[in-house]
């Protein structure tokens, strides 16, 4: 069987593709953060998410999250058993729209921070931490 | 869980009118993630400290939603604005139904 510069490149754009797909469908952090923000769209920005880049030990990783303008800002861990991490909401006496955490992360994976803003737009930004020990237990 | 709950908070005595003070507050709390295992097999059952919020005269400087995946004793830093002297109250929810409240007096300099 003779295969074709076209089909070449065609199984080679969807080998490409298939690399890419369990990145895209991680369900359980797609299914949590559309329950926070309930399905509107995300922009990139406007978040700092500050995670070391390797963490020891992934019982208690320090995070930082700050967001100005945001009325709630909601964590979540890609690789955890339950990607809920916490949520902050801010009320009128918060001075900033910032606040830190300690977390507990099972391995290596992206950490994934949401902000909702006052005007009702989303606006997320990601980390990915290197943890040595994973934090969940058993 | 009711033993051993200690929740402690640092916040300034004073502060000028309408400024920014940084608050830190930890509780020393297990976080039983309900993930782990006995030596058995069995599953650890789910304890968690579920939603701490802080107020201020009333009125809310932040309500945190608090996951498993919050760290064994939840530590918390946030920066809150004081417009006139008054008392913070710091309010901790556990998964058994306790709650846990600190309070602390703030003066105008």
């Amino acid at each position: 069987m003779e295969i074709s510069r076209r089909e070449t490149l065609a199984l080679g754009l969807g080998a490409a593709v298939l690399t890419m797909l369990p990145f895209r469908v991680n369900a359980a952090v797609e299914d949590s953060i559309s329950a926070f923000t309930g399905g509107a769209d995300i922009a990139d920005g406007g978040v700092t998410l500050t995670a070391p880049e390797i963490a020891e030990n992934g019982n208690t990783v320090p995070i930082e999250v700050s967001a100005p303008g945001a009325v709630a800002i909601a964590v979540f861990a890609a690789g955890n058993p339950t990607p809920g991490v916490v949520t902050f909401n801010f009320g009128p006496l918060a001075a900033s729209q910032s606040a830190s955490t300690r977390i507990r992360l099972a391995g290596t994976q992206d950490v994934i921070a949401v902000a909702k803003m006052a005007d009702g737009s989303f606006a997320k930004a990601s980390a990915t931490v290197k943890v040595t020990i994973g934090g969940c237990g058993g | 869980m009711a033993s051993g709950v200690k929740p402690r908070v640092k916040v300034p005595k004073t502060a000028a009118a309408g400024e920014a003070v940084t608050i830190k507050s930890l509780i020393s709390h297990k976080m039983e993630s309900g993930q782990r295992k006995d030596k058995e097999g069995n599953v650890i059952p789910r304890s968690i400290i579920n939603r701490f919020t802080c107020e201020f005269n009333g009125q809310m400087v932040i309500d945190v939603t608090l996951e498993p995946a919050i760290s064994t004793n939840p530590y918390f830093q946030f920066e809150a604005t004081v417009p006139e002297a008054g008392e913070f109250v710091f309010t901790w929810y556990d998964d058994d139904g306790s709650v846990y409240d600190t309070k602390k007096k703030i003066e105008i300099a």
